[in-house]
């Protein structure tokens, strides 16, 4: 199956993000990197994983301070990784809703 | 003898302590405060003391003035909080506080130590300020009253900040200020901000964007500071951008206490996990916030610690009663934006409601405006001092509603 049509399927808010993080697959995942130019590689997953376990866990996708606080990731890495904001650019990948952020 | 124990005698603490004194049978209950510093400061007013417009002395009094005398006040570090214990461990004579409830209103504080070559690069209170201390406020004002311009960059550091549009109003007040100096001309104002926009909900940003153009204002948007570099006078962003400043005015990090750390009780910017609509721990029934201790995705404002009074106060009766909390608290936050030469906007919004133009509080009449600029606003936000320490701060009533209404707004 091809990229385009992988996420063919796939249902997106106006910002791009998942609507149904419960139909994400790793494979959606690289789908969605590969859209904004990043391969993805071991420490990638480290951090999709973890913000896949907290969005289970507390309903909203990881800040750059709990991604770095909770895994060996540093802020600087992390950056590097995903160079368009970490937060937001993680949580996309992941299949997560837009993080609420802040008011 | 049961205890309702506080911690944290500033706007929330105090309001909470007044307004219990008032429901709660004093034959049967205590009421105890701790706080560590004897003084209150009304923090609104921080942000006029660099131009000038209020002098230190008149944004800040003794604490025990605004607490009945028969609450006991108690000037102390808290050592550890202990909730499965029910019970404070305080620095003081080594004192352990046993509760039957215990209030959060330890707030929120700014953390310059969070950013590398902040406190240690060499310009930190020299041409390095922040204005959320009166320390910062009156030093920095020291600093502007000879200032002969260049360029003033003021940066937010990361999200959430006590009074998020504080920082906007600073640059708004600097322009006034500089024109009125006369020396306009010499300086750039830049606002560095890790949001996309000047704000965080779209009808207010769109506003907020095009006052920043107007006065002549750069913004640097999507900003997240790695570190400041003093030698070189630039901040550095992550993603390798740097801004130039003769002058830095800074917002750090917020946290909450470092007791809160210590006791294991809060989240990674040791805010207190609390429920959003009841204001009750997640973890402890008998443990309460107000104010901008919590973790609740509302403003940090004593506008919205106000409004969580209502709601903490009946929450905490109903439990006292064992009937089950009242979800009632709507992240209702009001907020006036100075924009200089004597005007000022007003904003009033919620969880789920943006803020929206209209007339406040009256419907239809006003006298005050949502979301545009006018004289009338800047003159309520001069006179909310005097409610404030008059009226907001023993728990009084003041004629708006805690809950954000729609009547008066103009949603599209």
């Amino acid at each position: 199956m091809t990229t385009a049509e992988l996420l063919n399927g796939i249902e997106f808010d106006k910002d791009g993000y998942m609507v149904d993080a419960g139909a994400w697959t790793p494979e959606i995942a690289e789908a969605l990197a590969a859209e904004e130019g990043i391969t993805l590689t071991d420490r990638h997953w480290v951090v999709i994983n973890f913000a896949r376990q907290e969005y289970a866990a507390n309903g909203d996708a990881p800040t750059i301070r709990r991604i770095t606080k909770r895994t060996d990731v540093s802020t600087k890495e992390l950056y590097q990784l995903f160079p368009d904001g970490p937060a937001k650019q993680a949580a996309r990948i992941a299949g997560l809703p837009k993080p609420t952020g802040c008011i | 003898m049961k205890t309702l124990l506080i911690l944290g005698g500033g706007t929330g603490g105090t309001m909470v302590a007044n307004r219990m004194h008032e429901l709660l049978d004093s034959s049967q209950w205590r009421i105890i405060v701790v706080d560590r510093d004897e003084m209150h400061y009304y923090q609104p007013g921080f942000l006029f003391i660099p131009f000038g417009v209020y002098k230190p002395h008149e944004v800040v009094r003794p604490k025990r003035n605004f607490l009945p005398s028969d609450v006991e006040v108690v000037f102390s570090d808290i050592e550890l909080i202990e909730p499965d214990k029910n019970q404070v461990r305080l620095a003081k004579d080594n004192r352990v506080i046993q509760y039957d409830y215990l209030v959060i209103a330890t707030g929120s504080h700014i953390r310059p130590d969070e950013i590398e070559g902040m406190l240690d690069g060499g310009g930190w209170q020299k041409n390095i300020f922040d204005f959320y201390t009166l320390q910062g406020a009156t030093k920095l004002a020291d600093f502007l009253r000879t200032w002969e311009g260049g360029r003033l960059v003021l940066h937010v550091a990361e999200m959430p900040i006590k009074c998020p549009v504080a920082p906007l109003e600073f640059v708004f007040l600097a322009d006034w200020f500089f024109h009125e100096r006369g020396i306009r001309d010499k300086v750039e104002i830049v606002y560095s901000t890790p949001l996309s926009g000047a704000f965080t909900k779209p009808q207010a940003t769109a506003v907020l964007g095009d006052l920043l153009a107007r006065k002549g204002i750069d913004l640097v948007a999507d900003f997240n500071i790695s570190e400041v570099d003093n030698s070189k006078q630039v901040i550095k962003s992550w993603d390798g951008r740097e801004v130039p400043y003769d002058l830095l005015v800074t917002i750090p990090t917020n946290m909450g206490a470092e007791v809160i750390e210590r006791s294991e009780m809060g989240d990674d910017l040791n805010f207190v996990p609390a429920d959003k609509h009841t204001l009750q721990s997640t973890q402890w029934e008998n443990v309460w916030i107000i104010g901008d201790a919590g973790n609740v995705p509302a403003s940090k404002a004593g506008s919205v610690a106000h409004f969580m009074l209502d709601v903490v106060v009946e929450n905490i009766l109903r439990h006292i009663d064992g009937l089950p909390p009242r979800p009632d608290f709507d992240g209702h936050a009001n907020c006036f934006i100075e924009t200089g030469f004597d005007k000022a906007v007003l904003i009033d919004f919620n969880y789920e409601t943006e803020p929206l133009p209209g007339k406040y509080p009256l419907p239809g009449i006003g006298p005050l405006s949502l979301l545009k600029e006018t004289h009338a606003n800047h003159w309520g936000k001069l006179t909310f001092r005097w409610l404030y320490w008059n009226v907001l701060l023993k728990g009084g009533e003041i004629p708006v509603s805690s809950q954000m209404l729609m009547a008066g707004k103009w949603a599209s």
